[in-house]
């Protein structure tokens, strides 16, 4: 992330004809489908794909708290555990936890946090397993959207979803939804999540350097999008009741 | 503010859908309130009864309340009772007294009443704030499990299978001449010839899969034909 164009095996440019390089506008969400209830195992689970980023997460519970000592008297115990899968970069990714992987994994439980009724399942523990299976830049909010579809698919108790979306600037544009060589090579990368019913922020990380100007416009930019994943989020989870 | 429903009756909504507008309407199920407006807190079937705007759940886990009857499984024995798993995140206690009508005698082997592994057909008594469950098995018809088959299905979908004042769960018992014991975590025994309960596990499965469309019982009747 970051390092701007200086990087070797930069492309001269990242914004051609107000175009990006994979065709998109600068406010054009990558391609997103979304299907809840793939895992029959889990209490509940969601298939994402939001162009050529692919999440898989799988929902258990609430269930029994292991190990005893996290079980909380009042309230349920939150556990996201994010995955790259070996085979989802084009370097293979060493497989177990890392230093970056154990950080999504607490800013994504933490931003689905306030949205579950915790306190409905008193000693119990939720368990959300993240497997990235593909990955191309936006995993962490591609994440959250799936993770809070799941979470949904499992009939756990929520107030509202999580939406999320990631903004950045390539070439000194502002653009949503960064892919891969946006995402290396740009100047900032900002991933945002919302309940889009209160419109409250769950999420909000930035690397790179922007003005507050930019900033602004990209919050702005990221609540639009998020409007048109919630929808998909909805239609999702109805259509496995269609 | 002007009263406005947003739903209609048997929609199906998910977290945080709006329902209604207006404290005239008043949230039941798994809808909650949130200033004047009402909200769904789960994924589910809309249903409006008048003022009420009730969401019944599509999917979750068992969440033992008093009253239940329930089928548990003992998971041990203890000095005082049983320790019983119904299903949820939680295991529920049978205590000594409950677990029989008979007289217990000081040092009596407990596992001649339950062992553990065995099944028990009982009724959730308590549950506390800090969801401690309690059972009971010492009234009629409660009792332990012998033979038959267990169907797990979701505890959702429970009310289905009953139907209508028991009305599913008979005419599949009288149709098969099995019998058929549903407890509300999503359990159920069934207790015949082989062949009957056989075909009783098909009957639920098919009832799980289709539980939110109309026209179930005619499918169960057409099933129950095919089979003789």
């Amino acid at each position: 992330m970051g390092g701007g164009k200086n990087k070797p095996g930069a492309p001269e440019k990242l914004i051609v004809n107000g175009k990006r390089l994979d065709g998109r506008k600068p406010d054009e969400l990558r391609p997103l489908t979304i299907k809840a209830g793939v895992i029959p195992n889990a209490d509940g689970s969601c298939a994402l794909q939001l162009g050529e980023t692919h999440i898989l997460v799988g929902v258990y519970g609430p269930r029994e708290v292991f190990p005893k000592h996290l079980a909380e008297q009042d309230k349920a115990y939150l556990e996201c555990i994010y995955d790259m899968a070996a085979f989802s970069t084009t370097d293979r990714a060493r497989p177990g936890p890392s230093r970056r992987s154990t950080e999504i994994s607490k800013v994504i439980a933490d931003s689905l946090r306030p949205t579950i009724f915790l306190e409905k399942y008193p000693r119990t523990k939720i368990d959300v397993y993240i497997e990235v299976t593909n990955a191309n830049a936006g995993t962490r909010t591609a994440a959250i959207t799936a993770a809070s579809v799941a979470l949904a698919d499992a009939g756990i108790e929520m107030r509202d979803l999580v939406a999320s979306v990631a903004t950045g600037k390539a070439d000194g544009h502002i653009c949503l939804d960064l892919f891969e060589v946006e995402d290396n090579f740009g100047e900032a990368d900002m991933p945002l999540a919302m309940m889009p019913k209160s419109k409250h922020i769950t999420l909000l990380q930035l690397d790179g350097e922007i003005t507050q100007e930019e900033g602004e416009k990209m919050v702005e930019m990221s609540m639009k999008a998020i409007e048109k994943i919630y929808d998909a989020q909805k239609r999702a989870l109805k259509e496995k009741y269609a | 503010m002007a009263e406005k429903l947003h739903i209609n009756d048997r929609d199906v909504v998910v977290p945080g859908e709006l329902l209604a507008e207006g404290l005239e309407f008043l949230p039941s199920g798994k809808a909650f309130r949130e200033g004047e407006k009402i909200f769904a807190s789960s994924i589910g079937l809309a249903s409006v009864k008048g003022r009420v705007i009730k969401v019944i759940p599509l999917a979750g886990r068992y969440m033992p309340k008093k009253m239940d009857i329930v089928i548990g499984k003992i998971t041990a024995v203890l000095a005082g009772g049983w320790s019983v798993d119904v299903n949820s995140a939680y295991l529920a206690d049978l205590p000594l007294a409950e677990g029989t009508s008979e007289f217990i005698p000081r040092g009596a082997d407990l596992t001649r009443f339950f062992d553990a592994g065995e099944y028990v057909y009982c009724e959730v008594t308590n549950v506390t704030e800090t969801k401690f469950i309690k059972l009971s098995a010492s009234r009629r018809p409660y009792r332990k499990l012998k033979g038959g088959i267990l169907v797990q299905v979701s505890p959702v979908k429970v009310p289905r299978i009953i139907g209508k004042q028991g009305s599913m769960v008979n005419l599949i018992k009288d149709a098969t001449a099995t019998e058929i014991v549903v407890g509300q975590n999503g359990w159920i025994w069934v207790y015949g010839a082989p062949e009957k309960e056989a075909l009783v596990e098909r009957i639920i499965g098919m009832i799980e899969a289709e539980s939110h469309k109309r026209g179930l019982t005619d499918k169960v009747k057409q099933m129950l034909a095919e089979a003789k």
